[in-house]
């Protein structure tokens, strides 16, 4: 077991820069997920501390250890790929004891090992199979099933459910949920998935453009977001924006309000704001209350509604033409055309800069 | 009887027959050698402007085999270019992977350049390399159980080493690697693998189609090497196959002694791609399934 360490670290392809300076603290068996949209940089930062990247510039430590210029093997880590990588020629037997039969381990300690691990993934029956013969969540399980028998000081997963269907995603996600718990090793895992991320992570790294924009817990991150990004990257269906006016400003709150939205105080949060200007507020679904005419908040039309059974989602147009999004917890019946007001405690509410806003300013 | 409204059958039957006419015209000249290396020479001349030149008709025995190998030494010949045409594919296959993996795998300076360089030789024809090659053999050292001496000539190594890495060869495994995925790559090399180990645990045993390529084709080109080892070789001793040909074609040419040497020399050309044709189609069959 590690610690794992980035400091300043960056990364360039030629003259594009694609990791900009990013620091991360693991701490020892911490399990922490990097989650971004398609591009951010998470693979490749993934990869620069399995060792396949090189590092441009910064330091990576793993164990107290600068590990920057060492081969994949003499960092202790093992590492679980998207498209499993399990080698084909291989019996599932095999490739579970690859890493010891290069490390010239003894066939006992192999033999020990792969029962081992084939016990803790339940595929005893599977061992002297060729990976054609498996199905996708039985060899994703036998690409984790070769990473553990070596006992690394650091796991790392790259995207390790994407290739599978949902139904098994979930089955996958509780197993590594276990198997952290039984195993207590550090590591690190990537996925664009925020559902693996809120359920799998003691601690999130959110990145965008090869760079962090918030390192927290996941609920940290959920309640309390750095910036729209993150307020907006995690949830599901993801956080409303509206676009208001700042009617008045107030030391730690400000008033806000635009054509849908009846004038509200909403805490700042030490962010910038000028009255008289633009701001962007932030309200989740969940969040949202139907309440009586006259009553509401923000006033919109129901465009289209879907029910799922546990909760309602309702798309909706305001006044001012934007969209709003609201999720009921319980099966209520919509129908297009309904004139909906709603309400929400406006201390759960986020107040952030208008980008275009803080440009001009 | 159920008829067919598409004349399923016809058609089935006249494309095996085209088939089989094409499969003919490339099998009858060897039918004519195999046939006419039984026929005294009087008899294979006449038969030339019938059928009856496919065909084993008329006057039958194994004479012009005899008269084969009292002209010349075919199995010394053959035995030769076996040696030689082995050695040469065994050490190609060695070398030009090895080769392509760098080229294909590992990061280092000059690699695309040197690449592009190595594909272009491809274009010069051998005729043009032949005699700066065979004056840059005739003065190379060579240090054997007998000490040290200078020039290659006569040999097996002459007709080896110069031989042994090519173009295509190397080509031919760099764009088979290229395809091999690369997470399986690196995840040998994370489980700890060196390169050296990912080359003969990894990607060696999953190269079985591409090995199977090179070899057929090094096989061809060296069991019908001719002008090579035309100038390089003087004593009778290293002389491969298709150099020995010349021993028929002195004043009176014994055509049928002609067509009983084609036979010897050709059948283990044969009898090799088969086998390995068999090799070649059960390696795709096992590596192509990927799910």
């Amino acid at each position: 077991m590690a610690e794992v360490s980035l400091k300043g670290v960056k990364k360039s392809f030629g003259r594009v820069e694609i990791i900009k300076g990013v620091d991360i603290h693991i701490n020892d068996g911490e399990f922490v997920v990097f989650v971004g949209p398609s591009g951010c940089g998470k693979s490749t930062l993934l990869r620069m501390i399995a060792g396949l990247e090189d590092i441009t510039e910064g330091t990576l430590e793993i164990g107290g250890r600068v590990v920057n210029q060492l081969q994949p093997k003499q960092r202790g880590v093992a590492m679980v790929f998207q498209s499993y990588a399990i080698f084909p020629h291989m019996t599932v037997r095999e490739n579970i004891a690859f890493g010891l039969t290069i490390a010239r381990a003894s066939k006992q300690e192999k033999q020990q090992k792969v029962a081992e691990a084939a016990r803790i993934l339940q595929m005893e029956h599977l061992l002297d199979r060729r990976p054609s013969q498996l199905s996708g969540g039985q060899r994703q399980r036998v690409a984790i099933g070769r990473a553990i028998t070596r006992k690394p000081a650091v796991f790392l997963f790259d995207e390790p459910l994407s290739n599978l269907d949902a139904a098994l995603r979930m089955d996958m996600r509780m197993e590594i949920g276990r198997l952290r718990r039984q195993l207590g090793t550090t590591m690190i895992y990537v996925t664009h998935d925020q559902v693996e991320a809120m359920t799998l992570a003691d601690r999130i790294v959110v990145l965008k453009d090869g760079q962090v924009m918030q390192i927290g817990a996941p609920m940290e991150l959920y309640h309390e977001p750095a910036n729209r990004f993150v307020a907006g990257f995690l949830g599901a269906p993801s956080m409303n924006f509206l676009n208001v006016d700042v009617l008045d400003l107030d030391g730690e709150a400000a008033m806000v309000g635009n054509q849908s939205l009846e004038p509200i105080r909403v805490a700042t949060r030490g962010r910038p704001f000028r009255k008289g200007g633009k701001a962007i507020l932030g309200v989740r679904p969940q969040y949202l209350r139907a309440v009586q005419s006259g009553k509401g908040l923000l006033h919109g039309i129901v465009a289209h509604a879907e029910r799922l059974g546990s909760e309602t989602v309702v798309d909706l147009s305001l006044r001012d033409n934007s969209e709003l999004i609201a999720a009921f917890d319980e099966d209520k019946v919509f129908e297009p055309g309904d004139a909906l007001e709603l309400t929400f405690d406006t201390a759960l509410a986020h107040l952030f800069p208008d980008e275009g806003e803080l440009q001009t300013h | 009887m159920a008829v067919n409204p598409d004349n399923y059958g016809l058609r089935l039957f006249v494309r095996y027959l085209v088939l089989c006419l094409i499969a003919l015209i490339f099998i009858f000249p060897l039918v004519f050698m195999i046939n006419s290396s039984f026929k005294p020479d009087s008899q294979l001349l006449a038969d030339t402007s019938s059928l009856r030149a496919f065909l084993p008709v008329g006057d039958i025995s194994l004479n012009n085999y005899f008269g084969a190998f009292r002209r010349a030494p075919v199995g010394l010949f053959v035995l030769n270019s076996v040696l030689v045409t082995g050695v040469t594919v065994l050490l190609s296959l060695l070398i030009c992977s090895l080769a392509a993996f760098s080229f294909a795998f590992l990061r280092w300076k000059g690699r695309d350049v040197l690449l592009s360089i190595v594909i272009a030789t491809l274009i010069i024809p051998f005729e043009t390399i032949a005699i700066p090659l065979l004056l840059l053999v005739s003065k190379l050292p060579w240090i054997g159980l007998d000490g040290l001496h200078w020039g290659w000539l006569n040999s097996y190594r002459v007709q080896i080493i110069p031989w042994v890495a090519d173009g295509l060869t190397i080509f031919l495994f760099v764009q088979y690697f290229k395809g091999l995925p690369g997470e399986l790559i690196e995840a040998s090399r994370v489980e700890g693998a060196s390169w050296w180990q990912v080359y003969y645990r990894l990607v060696m045993p999953l190269s079985g189609p591409v090995l199977a390529t090179a070899a057929i084709l090094k096989f061809l080109v060296m069991y019908n090497q001719y002008l090579w080892p035309l100038i390089v070789v003087q004593q009778e001793s290293y002389r491969p196959v298709m150099v020995g040909l010349g021993y028929f074609f002195q004043l009176n040419v014994a055509w049928g002694e002609v067509m009983a040497y084609l036979t010897l020399i050709t059948v283990p050309v044969l009898v090799f791609y088969l086998l390995l044709q068999r090799a070649f189609i059960a390696s795709i069959a096992s590596t192509g399934v990927k799910g």
